[in-house]
């Protein structure tokens, strides 16, 4: 059962997003105490609800450091956090005038022994990467992941010229705010639904949710090895 | 509490049974393991650092273990991993490594072997040495 249930998804994947929209407005969100804007979230309760089923979790997180979701993480889950700021990695890349050595560079980055880890947050970063540094990353990536293990990423459905990383701060499991920094180049391409089913050709979509904030949620999992 | 000032250099181990708080160079390790451990403002630190609870105003190179805190301040460092049930990281301050938060008091593990089981310090605790200059 559990196995065409994760095949039907797949088939949802594949044909596009599940238009799963927020229910709440932006507005009716509880208010963040600083201001800033916060929006509901669907896959992050997912995720975390994948994640508590493992014990002691490793966790990549390849934004940038951001204390109230290390204690969140930490508390929801305790779990063992490691942050990898991949936006700096880029700001340096881009600084060095040396954008075309990121493909290398990914396929080197994380020091985690394939297949150990449980969950990644991806969040936003491969909408700032050109197509042979996302694939590089997204290899990688699913690599290091454990069987089974999840993966959390964001994709921007509209193109934005600013040049600014949004961090993502964890308000609950169904809210979160975001938080705009400079950044040293803007958001690439936006990736289509295919391309990021291609991009991550080893993982399953698992679900797919299409924010009001323009934000495109996808969860994937490494499916278990058959025998 | 006992104070480590500015101009003061210390290579080599430090443990005590008091509060410290640190504003000079410390390279090597560190041990308060009941204690509260301050690295201020100006501190430097090069250790592998074990302490009940360990605010960081400075810059921490090294793994940092603590059975009850850990409190990365603005403007505060920490390039290291750190293990502790409770880890607060401001919004300014710089960070880069793994946080373990699923280690308990008394069941801490040697920093750099994440995950592996505890391994309680040997040392017993000493009274600080202020102003100790220890040769390389």
């Amino acid at each position: 059962m559990a196995e065409s249930t994760r095949s039907l998804s797949d088939l949802f994947g594949i044909l596009g997003p599940r238009r799963v929209t927020d229910a709440a407005p932006a507005s009716e969100v509880p208010a963040a105490t600083s201001g800033e804007p916060s929006y509901p979230t669907k896959a992050l309760q997912k995720f975390l609800s994948h994640m508590q089923s493992s014990e002691g979790p490793l966790l990549l997180d390849l934004g940038p450091v951001v204390g109230g979701n290390v204690t969140f993480f930490g508390e929801q889950l305790g779990c063992r956090l490691r942050v990898e700021d991949v936006a700096k990695d880029i700001d340096q890349h881009v600084k060095s005038g040396t954008l075309d050595k990121l493909p290398e560079f990914f396929a080197k980055r994380f020091t985690e022994r394939q297949g150990t880890v449980d969950g990644i947050l991806c969040w936003d970063v491969l909408d700032y990467l050109d197509r042979p540094a996302a694939q590089a990353l997204a290899t990688a990536l699913a690599a290091s992941l454990k069987p089974n293990g999840c993966l959390l990423g964001f994709f921007s459905t509209a193109d934005s010229p600013e040049a600014v990383y949004t961090k993502y701060v964890v308000v609950d499991d169904s809210t979160l705010r975001y938080r705009t920094y400079p950044a040293s180049r803007p958001r690439q391409r936006t990736l289509l639904n295919g391309d990021i089913i291609k991009l991550f050709k080893d993982l399953r979509v698992t679900d797919s949710f299409l924010m009001k904030s323009k934000l495109r949620e996808m969860l994937f999992r490494k499916p278990a090895p058959r025998f | 509490m006992v104070n480590i000032g500015k101009s003061v250099v210390i290579k080599g181990e430090l443990s005590g049974s008091e509060d410290l708080t640190i504003e000079g160079h410390v390279e090597g390790r560190i041990d308060l393991k009941d204690n509260v451990l301050t690295i201020g403002p100006n501190g430097k630190i090069k250790a592998e650092v074990f302490a009940r609870s360990v605010v960081v105003l400075g810059e921490v190179t090294g793994n940092v273990t603590a059975s009850e805190k850990v409190d990365i301040r603005d403007n505060g460092s920490v390039d290291g991993d750190i293990a502790s049930p409770r880890v607060a990281i401001a919004e300014g301050a710089h960070f880069r490594g793994s946080v373990d938060m699923q280690r308990i008091a008394g069941k801490t593990g040697q920093p750099g072997q994440p995950g592996k089981p505890a391994t309680t310090p040997q040392t017993q605790p000493q009274p600080a040495q202020q102003g100790q200059k220890v040769g390389a």
